[in-house]
C-alpha cells in the first residue's frame, strides 16, 4: 500500500495493480462546502490526465483528473447522498473512484506526501 | 483536479437575533413577511370573472383532466397585496445606484413602457399578414438601421432573445461562411476574461474552446494569439471594452491577424454602453457583434430578462444571417423575409433562430430610447458613462488594489481585488456589507482573472451626489474588510433576511413547494 | 438631455477628479482612425419626450390591432385577455428595475415569485420540476432535445409532424451545426396523430420523440402509449405545449409519462407583442433535474433559521461551467413570468378551469357553424380552442381578402408550410374567450360571400 499525489491535488492509494482515488485535504479547503459529486461509472476506460470525476462547491465546479491510466472499478456510492464526505474526510471514506492499474510505470511521475507538501507550501 | 473557483460561500453563523423586539406578527414595520399562495391561496378562489362556458358537444373525447391541479388563487386585491409585499424585497434601479459590472443597470424611461403598450404594438399577432403591420415592420426596420449605423456594419439581425442568443447567432454564422468555403474548422479561440457565456455558446455551436492568456495590464495578449492561430482556428470571441473595463486597443490588430488566418471576429457587446456614438466597432474589422438591447438601450431587466440580442454582421457574414428579417420590396411595402420567400432573397441564410420574429416589445422600447437621446445624447451617454467609472475608480484607488489602474483609463467599469483584505475575509463579505448600507452590490468574483474581483459599473444616469454617496459606503465597508471587522462576516444586518445558506439549498434542493401531508397535521 | 443627470459643472469637477483635462483624455486607448470627432451625422439629435411619442404613435397606427377586429389567429401566439392587475404588478420599479436576483437578501420579491412560478408550471404540467424560464417554446424546444442527448447519449431525435414549423426550423438549424440527427415529416390532413408512425420508428438509437399537444393543427390525443413505447427503448418523451390555458381542462403531459415538457406560456399573461417578447416554459422529471438548462431557484433557510429562496444547483450554469454548461443562456424571461405568474394566481384553479371550458365552447361553436358552410370541412375530430379546416383553395388568397374586409381569420398553411402544396387549402383557426358570438358570424358570413364568389377551386 502505497499513496501518491498529483499537481492538481488529487491522491491514489495503490494497492498492486488496484487504486483509489479521492482529492486532498487542501483541495476540499479550497472548494469549501462540497455539494455534489459526479463519480465515473464501473468500466469506464480513463487515461491519465483525463475528466474522471466532478467535484461541485456552491459556486464552483472542478474536474478531477485521472492521475493514472485504468479501468475503473466503483465510483463511490456513498457520496451521492452525503457529498460532504468530501469535505469532513477527503483522504478516507470521501474518496472518488477505484480503477484497474493498466500501466503502473505511471505512478513514477507522482509525489509521495513529502513532496507534495512541499508542493503545496509553495502555493 | 481543475478548479474553477469563483469564490467561497459562507456558510450562515449563529447569529443572535434581537428577539427583544420580536413582534407577533413576525411583521417589522413596513417590512412585512409574504406566505406563498400556495400557503395563502385557495383553488375555488378566483380574481376573474368569467362567465359560465355555453353548452356544447365537447370535442375533448376522453382526455378531460378530471384531477387536481393544484393551483391557488387570490381574489384580485389579495393578488395585488401578494406581489406588492415581496417586490418591496426587491433592491432595483428605482431605489438607488445598482452598480453591477457587465450588466449596465441604467436608469429605464418610462416613455419606453408607454410605447410598448400601445396597441398598435402590444395587441398585433406576429402572422397576421404583412400589410396590416406595417407600422411594426417599421419599428424592426428603423432599429436596425440606427444598429447598423451605430456600429457601421452593414447587416443587421433582429431575431436573438438576449445577449447569449445573440452570440449563437453570430458564431453559426460564422461557422456557416467557413462551412460555405468548404473549410471546416474547429476551434474558436475565447479570452479567460470573457463572459462564460462566451464559451458556452462556442461549444454549444460544436466547437472546441480554447482560451487565450490576457497580459499584466488586463488586455488580450496579442502575440501568444497570433502564435496560436492556424488553419484550425475559425475565430475569436473578443469583448471589447473588456470585463476588466478596459478598451483592446490592439482589436484592429487582432482582427487582421485572424482575417489573414483565415477565420473571423465575434466582438460581445455587452459593454457597448461605453462606447455607443463614439466608436463604432466596423471600423477595427469585426464581423459580427451582438448588442444587448437591455444594457445599452435601456429596455428593463425585469428581474432576468426578458432581453434582446440584435447581431450587426460585416459584408463577409452578412449572406449567412438567420430569417427572419425585413426588407423594403420595390411595392413599397416592408416584406418579412421567411421560410416562404427566404429561396429567391436569402439563399444561404443558416435558418431560424426563433419561432416568429424576436422581441418585439424590446424593439419599440430601444427605438423609443434612440430616438429621445439621439446621435448626440448617445455619444454624450458614452462620455458620461466613462467619466462616472473613472470617478469611482480614482476615488478608490488609494485603499483598493486595482489591478489594472495603471493601464490606462478604465472605460465604464472600474475593477477591484480582494488581495490586502484582512485574513479570513472574502469579496462577498464586502459585497454583503454594502447591502446594509443600501446599495445592491457590484458584480463579484468576476472576471476569473482577477482574484475575488469587485466589477463597478456606475452608468452614465448616476449623479455625482448619488456617486459621492456609494464612494463613501464603498470607502467604509472596504476599510473594515482592511481592517477585519467581525461583523462584516455576519453581514447583512438590516436587509430583509441575513445571510442565506446556499449550501444547503444545493444539497438537498427544494424546486417547488409540496403540499403538507394532511394526515400529518392532523396528527399535531 | 433628460436622462442624464450630470451637467457641464459637474463633469469639470469630475474630470479634474480623475487627473485628465477632456473627455477625449479617457478615450486615449480608442485608436485615433477609430475615434468618432462629433455625433454620427445621418442619424437624427435628441427629441423631446412629445416628439417621440408622437412619432412613435405615428408606426402604431400603421398596424390593425387585434382587438379592433374578429380575431382568429393562433399557431403558437394566442390572444387572451389579461386582467389589468397584472399590467400593473409588473409595472412596479422594485421587479421591471432589478436584475437577476444574485444577492438572495436583496432579491427574496423576484426569488419567492419565482419559486411559486416553477411550482405553478410543474403542477400545470404534471411535472415534478420546473425551472425559471426560458426565451420561448421554440427555443426551450431545442434545449429539451438537447438535454435528452445528454441524457441517453444518443443523437436521434424523432420530431412528430404536427410540431409548430417554426419549432422544427429552430431544432434543425441547431442540428446542423450540433450534427444531431432529426427526423422530421410534413403534417398531413387526416384527423389523427401521428403517434402510431412514431411509435414504429422508435430505436436503441432513438434519443428522443418530440410531440406537440395541442398541435400545430390543434389535435390533440393520449400519450400514454408513446411514453410507455418511448420508455421500453430508453428513450424520452418530450411534450411541448404552445397553449398553456388547453391544460385546464385536458390531461396534462406528465400524467400520460412525458419525461420532459416544454412550452409556450404567452398565452397567460404576456400578450400577443407581435411575437415577443414571450416565456419559455420548461419542466421534467426529478431524477433529470441536474441536466436542465436556465436558472432554478430553491428553498433554504437564514442565518436565523428564517425561510428564504436562492439560485441553486448554478454550476450547471455558463457563468460557473463556461464551455461545459448545459446551455449557454444567461438572461431569460423573468418579467414574463412573473406577468404568467401573477395571471395564473388570479385565475386559480377554477379560473383556469372555467377559461379553458369558454375557450373549448367557443372553438366548438366555430367549428359547427364554419362545417355548415359549402366547400368548408373540418380536419380535427378532436380539438381544444384551436382547428384546421379546409377551404377548397389557397387560404392565403382568402386571408387576405377578409383582412381587407376587417377580419383577421387565421393562419394558413401555406404560410408555414411554403413547399408543400397539398396544404395550401388548410386553415388555422383559434378561437380564445375574447372571440364573441357575433365575430364568428361575421368569419362564417364573409367566408361564405368570398367562397361564393370565387366558385369553385380549379
Amino acid at each position: 500500500m502505497s499513496r501518491y499525489f498529483t499537481d492538481e491535488h488529487e491522491w491514489i492509494e495503490v494497492d498492486g495493480d488496484t487504486a483509489t482515488v479521492g482529492i486532498t485535504d487542501y483541495a476540499q479547503e479550497q472548494l469549501g462546502d462540497v455539494v455534489f459529486v459526479e463519480v465515473p461509472e464501473a468500466d469506464k476506460q480513463v487515461g491519465k490526465g483525463d475528466d474522471a470525476a466532478v467535484v461541485e462547491s456552491v459556486k464552483a465546479a472542478s474536474d478531477v483528473y485521472a492521475p493514472v491510466s485504468g479501468s475503473v472499478t466503483e465510483g463511490n456510492a456513498a457520496l451521492a447522498d452525503d457529498p460532504a464526505l468530501v469535505n469532513s474526510d477527503p483522504e478516507g471514506a470521501g474518496w472518488f473512484f477505484r480503477l484497474t492499474l493498466s500501466d503502473p510505470s505511471e505512478l513514477e511521475g507522482l509525489m509521495d506526501e513529502a513532496a507534495y507538501k512541499e508542493f503545496l507550501a509553495t502555493l | 483536479m481543475g478548479m474553477n473557483n469563483v469564490g467561497r460561500v459562507t456558510v450562515p453563523q449563529e447569529t443572535a437575533s434581537d428577539k427583544a423586539s420580536a413582534t407577533a406578527t413576525g411583521n417589522r414595520a413596513l417590512m412585512l413577511k409574504e406566505p406563498l399562495i400556495f400557503e395563502s391561496g385557495a383553488y375555488d378562489r378566483t380574481g376573474v370573472d368569467i362567465p359560465d362556458a355555453a353548452e356544447v358537444k365537447s370535442r375533448l373525447c376522453g382526455l378531460e383532466r378530471d384531477t387536481v391541479i393544484g393551483l391557488p388563487g387570490l381574489a384580485e386585491g389579495e393578488t395585488v397585496r401578494h406581489y406588492t409585499r415581496l417586490s418591496r424585497q426587491n433592491y432595483a434601479i428605482d431605489l438607488g445606484l445598482f452598480p453591477l459590472g457587465s450588466c449596465t443597470m441604467k436608469h429605464n424611461p418610462r416613455l419606453n413602457e408607454k410605447v410598448a403598450r400601445f396597441p398598435g404594438f402590444a395587441d398585433i399577432h406576429p402572422l397576421q399578414p404583412i400589410h396590416s403591420v406595417q407600422g411594426a415592420l417599421r419599428v424592426i426596420y428603423q432599429l436596425g438601421e440606427w444598429l447598423k449605423k451605430l456600429t457601421n456594419m452593414p447587416a443587421v439581425s433582429m431575431s436573438p432573445k438576449a445577449g447569449a442568443h445573440g452570440e449563437l447567432c453570430g458564431v453559426l454564422a460564422i461557422r456557416s461562411a467557413l462551412e460555405a468555403r468548404g473549410d471546416a474548422r474547429e476551434v474558436i479561440l475565447v479570452p479567460t476574461s470573457a463572459h462564460g457565456t462566451n464559451p458556452a455558446t462556442a461549444a454549444f455551436a460544436g466547437y472546441k474552446v480554447e482560451d487565450i492568456p490576457a497580459t499584466d495590464e488586463g488586455r488580450v495578449d496579442l502575440e501568444a494569439l497570433k502564435a496560436r492561430l492556424g488553419p484550425d482556428v475559425a475565430g475569436v470571441m473578443i469583448t471589447n471594452p473588456n470585463t476588466c473595463g478596459l478598451f483592446e486597443r490592439d482589436l484592429k490588430a487582432i482582427s487582421d491577424a485572424v482575417h489573414d488566418a483565415g477565420g473571423f471576429v465575434y466582438c460581445d457587446g455587452a459593454n457597448f454602453n461605453a462606447i455607443v456614438g463614439r466608436v463604432r466597432p466596423g471600423d477595427l474589422g469585426v464581423d459580427a457583434m451582438h448588442i444587448n438591447l437591455h444594457k445599452t438601450f435601456s429596455t428593463p431587466h425585469g428581474g432576468g430578462g426578458p432581453g434582446s440580442g440584435p447581431v450587426v454582421f460585416s459584408e463577409a457574414l452578412a449572406p449567412f444571417a438567420p430569417l427572419p428579417f425585413v426588407e423594403e420590396g420595390d411595392d413599397g411595402l416592408l416584406h418579412i423575409i421567411e421560410e416562404e420567400t427566404a429561396q429567391e432573397h436569402h439563399g444561404q441564410s443558416f435558418g431560424r433562430m426563433v419561432a416568429f420574429h424576436g422581441q418585439m416589445g424590446m424593439f419599440t422600447r430601444a427605438l423609443t430610447y434612440m430616438l429621445s437621446h439621439g446621435a448626440d445624447g448617445l455619444r454624450q451617454v458614452a462620455e458620461d458613462a466613462v467619466l462616472n467609472a473613472n470617478y469611482v475608480l480614482r476615488a478608490m484607488e488609494d485603499i483598493l488594489d486595482a489591478p489594472f489602474a495603471d493601464s490606462g483609463p478604465c472605460m465604464h467599469e472600474a475593477l477591484f481585488s480582494d488581495s490586502d483584505f484582512a485574513e479570513g475575509f472574502s469579496t462577498l463579505d464586502l459585497a454583503k456589507g454594502l447591502i446594509d448600507e443600501g446599495f445592491h452590490p457590484m458584480t463579484v468574483y468576476f472576471p476569473l482573472v482577477v482574484h475575488g474581483a469587485m466589477l463597478v459599473e456606475p452608468t452614465e444616469t448616476e449623479s455625482k451626489a448619488a456617486l459621492d454617496q456609494f464612494i463613501l459606503a464603498f470607502r467604509s465597508v472596504a476599510e473594515r474588510a482592511l481592517a477585519g471587522d467581525e461583523r462584516l462576516k455576519s453581514a447583512p444586518h438590516h436587509a430583509p433576511l441575513k445571510r442565506l445558506d446556499e449550501t444547503q439549498a444545493a444539497r438537498k434542493p427544494v424546486l417547488v413547494w409540496t403540499d403538507p401531508d394532511p394526515r400529518a397535521e392532523a396528527a399535531e | 438631455m433628460r436622462y442624464l443627470p450630470l451637467n457641464d459643472e459637474d463633469r469639470a469637477t469630475m474630470l479634474v477628479r480623475v487627473g485628465a483635462e477632456t473627455i477625449d483624455d479617457l478615450f486615449v486607448d480608442v485608436p485615433e482612425e477609430a475615434i468618432l470627432d462629433g455625433p454620427i451625422r445621418d442619424l437624427p439629435n435628441h427629441a423631446s419626450e412629445l416628439a417621440v411619442e408622437r412619432h412613435m404613435a405615428s408606426l402604431a397606427a400603421e398596424n390593425s390591432v387585434a382587438g379592433n377586429a374578429p380575431f382568429f389567429l393562433g399557431a403558437g401566439a394566442y390572444r387572451h385577455h389579461v386582467p389589468a392587475s397584472v399590467d400593473h404588478i409588473i409595472q412596479r420599479g422594485e421587479f421591471l428595475t432589478a436584475y437577476t436576483p444574485y444577492q438572495p437578501e436583496i432579491a427574496q420579491g423576484t426569488l419567492q415569485m419565482l419559486f411559486e412560478f416553477q411550482t405553478q408550471v410543474a403542477r400545470l404540467f404534471g411535472c415534478d420540476v420546473a425551472n425559471a424560464s426560458m426565451y420561448d417554446g421554440s427555443t426551450a424546444c431545442w434545449e429539451a432535445i438537447v438535454m435528452a442527448r445528454r441524457i441517453t447519449r444518443r443523437g436521434k431525435a424523432l420530431l412528430s409532424s404536427g410540431l409548430h414549423p417554426h419549432y422544427v426550423s429552430v431544432c434543425q438549424t441547431m442540428a446542423r451545426f450540433t450534427k444531431d440527427d432529426l427526423r422530421v415529416s410534413l403534417p398531413d390532413f387526416g384527423g389523427a396523430t401521428d403517434y402510431d408512425a412514431l411509435i414504429d420508428q422508435i430505436d436503441s438509437d432513438t434519443s428522443c420523440v418530440v410531440v406537440q399537444y395541442p398541435d400545430i393543427l390543434g389535435r390533440i390525443d393520449d400519450m400514454t402509449r408513446l411514453a410507455e413505447r418511448a420508455a421500453e427503448h430508453k428513450a424520452l418523451l418530450i411534450a411541448v405545449v404552445t397553449e398553456p390555458v388547453a391544460l385546464g381542462t385536458i390531461k396534462s403531459p406528465g400524467e400520460m409519462g412525458a419525461d420532459i415538457v416544454v412550452g409556450e406560456g404567452q398565452s397567460i399573461g404576456v400578450g400577443l407583442q407581435f411575437g415577443g417578447p414571450y416565456v419559455g416554459l420548461f419542466g421534467c422529471k426529478q431524477k433529470y433535474v441536474r441536466q436542465m438548462p436556465g436558472r432554478l431557484c430553491g428553498e433554504t433557510v437564514d442565518a436565523d433559521g428564517e425561510r428564504g429562496y436562492v439560485l441553486t444547483l448554478s454550476t450547471r450554469e455558463q457563468h460557473i461551467r463556461r464551455e461545459k454548461a448545459t446551455s449557454n443562456i444567461c438572461t431569460n424571461s423573468g418579467l414574463c413570468a412573473l406577468a404568467f405568474s401573477v395571471h395564473m394566481t388570479l385565475l386559480g384553479e377554477a379560473g383556469l378551469r372555467r377559461l379553458a371550458a369558454v375557450n373549448h365552447a367557443m372553438a366548438v361553436k366555430a367549428a359547427e357553424r364554419l362545417e355548415q358552410i359549402d366547400g368548408i370541412s373540418v380536419v380535427n375530430d378532436r380539438f381544444f380552442n384551436e382547428f384546421t379546416v379546409h377551404l377548397g383553395r389557397d387560404a392565403r388568397d382568402i386571408i387576405r381578402t377578409l383582412a381587407d374586409r376587417g377580419i383577421l381569420a387565421g393562419v394558413s398553411l401555406g404560410r408555414l408550410y411554403p413547399d408543400a402544396e397539398e396544404l395550401a387549402d388548410g386553415l388555422v383557426i383559434a378561437v380564445t374567450e375574447t372571440v364573441t358570438d357575433e365575430d364568428i358570424e361575421a368569419l362564417a358570413t364573409a367566408l361564405e360571400d368570398i367562397l361564393q364568389e370565387l366558385g369553385t377551386w380549379a
